[in-house]
């Protein structure tokens, strides 16, 4: 019943071929297979988002796919976002939630990151509305939220200007 | 939790999935978006024994036009449903009404044909497909046959459809001329589960009266709940204020026959089918109106 399917994914520019069974969740397999823990898994029933990930570039909830779905596919987690471990190295949305504090316990902020990379990507000038509807998908229980929009203020505006 | 274990295949074509489908029976399961299936799996709520992953296939992902309206392939992205020209320009009403289904992250995994298979109570891909007339094509390795939205749902979670059969394509016809359209719901938060939520279609005759509408209600009931009484005060009247108000207080009073639960009581939902209907019905006239105006 629980064979093992080979499979190989792409894993921030890295392949890695393992076998799993068929029952493994994405999730789980970034976590516990690949040792990519910055991928938080906070509900495991799509709703708090703490798991997003990019499947070939758009954000998913990693807990809502099976790894064998992933096989042949390119994953982006949060630690694709930096280019080393140096606080220089981030990416310009990490710094934003650095300078204004848009994290508390940080358990939500991998999946906000993930959520949000590829939402200023589109729209890079959002409004507060938009942010907050961006954000909708992502639960927090410390921040209140404020800090993350202003988070994604700076972020946004640091993005624009590196893109420059 | 986690998913208890399951056999999983990946075929690559409608015909391998629906022999599959046609010799597991009860015990199969496809596996479209995942995205209410794989949280209900997650609890074991669900323990399918083996799983039909219809992600590889590529002739059900489709959007494109035929005569009379457009095809939708039923694995089509919700996602790619929303930035849809075509669909924008071609089923309005559907357009508007995307970016209300759960979040971005859940759309670009959740499919079309996957919410309305699921029938879903909460969901809005239902009521669309009932306000608009559209048609499901529904394969098995027996045949394949057509069947129309408003016959589809026949309870909480339950369709028309055995387990052999997997839903294929989704036929949207045009809306009709001097035709306006709107969607409305209301959820606690942006993306969550609406407490209620209505859609709505009028067709204006030549003389400005009301020559059809269509009234659907979702989350107020076990399926898609039509308003047919709102919708016969409606017809063949001058669409005035308050007509509209009648018709909404006959939708909430009459049509429906709404539950109690931790998200909403009874009462509270009918006073929101009530308040919903005087705004799509509203605007979907205005929008009728413009229509109207704009073929002169
Ligand atoms: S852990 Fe995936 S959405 Fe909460
Ligand atoms: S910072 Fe603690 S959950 Fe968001």
């Amino acid at each position: 019943m629980s064979r093992s399917i080979p499979i190989t994914v792409t894993v921030n520019t890295t392949e890695y071929s393992r076998s799993v069974e068929a029952r493994l969740l994405l999730s789980d397999f970034l976590r516990h297979d690949l040792e990519l823990t910055g991928t938080h898994v906070g509900c495991e029933h799509g709703v708090c988002g703490a798991c997003t990930v990019l499947l070939d570039g758009a954000p998913v909830r990693s807990c809502l796919l099976f790894a064998v779905q992933a096989n042949g596919r390119e994953v982006m987690t949060v630690e694709g976002l930096s280019t080393g471990p140096n606080p220089e190295q981030m990416h310009p949305l990490q710094t934003g939630f650095w300078d204004a504090h848009g994290l508390q316990c940080g358990y939500c902020t991998p999946g906000i990151l993930m959520s949000i990379v590829p939402f200023l990507e589109e729209n890079p000038d959002p409004s507060e509305q938009e942010i907050r509807e961006a954000l909708s998908g992502n639960l927090c229980r410390c921040t209140g939220y404020q800090k993350i929009v202003e988070a994604v203020q700076v972020g946004a505006r640091l993005m624009r200007e590196t893109a420059k | 939790m986690k998913p208890a274990a399951f056999d999983y295949f990946a075929p690559k074509n409608i015909e391998e999935a629906l022999a599959l489908l046609g010799e597991h029976g009860y015990d199969a399961k496809p596996l479209a978006g995942g995205q209410s299936l794989v949280p209900t799996m997650n609890f074991r709520l669900a323990q399918p024994t083996v799983l039909v992953d219809l992600n590889g296939i590529d002739e059900l992902f489709f959007i494109r036009e035929s005569g009379d309206g457009l095809r939708i392939g039923a694995m089509t992205r919700q996602r790619a449903v929303e930035r849809s020209p075509l669909v924008q320009r071609r089923a309005p009403l559907i357009h508007e009404t995307m970016p209300h289904i759960a979040h971005p992250q859940i759309r670009n995994r959740g499919t079309f044909g996957g919410s309305l298979a699921h029938a879903d109570p909460a969901s809005e891909l239902p009521a669309l497909a009932v306000t608009l007339d559209a048609r499901l094509r529904v394969q098995s390795s027996r045949g394949e046959r057509w069947v129309a939205a408003r016959d589809f749902y026949l309870d909480l979670f339950a369709t028309d459809m055995q387990p052999d059969e997997l839903l294929v394509e989704i036929a949207i016809p045009d809306l009709p001329a001097r035709t306006g359209w709107a969607f409305d719901e209301v959820a606690r938060r942006h993306g969550d589960y609406a407490m209620a939520g209505a859609a709505a279609t009028v067709t204006l005759a030549e003389d400005g009266t009301i020559a059809a509408a269509r009234l659907v209600y979702l989350s107020v009931g076990d399926f898609p709940t039509q308003a047919v009484q709102a919708e016969a005060l409606l017809t063949g009247e001058q669409p005035t204020a308050a007509l509209i108000r009648a018709a909404a207080e006959t939708a909430a009073a009459q049509d429906i026959d709404p539950g109690s639960d931790i998200h909403a009581s009874a009462d509270y939902r009918r006073h929101l089918a009530k308040v919903l209907a005087g705004r799509v019905l509203a605007r979907a006239v205005e929008r009728a109106k413009m229509t109207a105006d704009d073929r002169r």
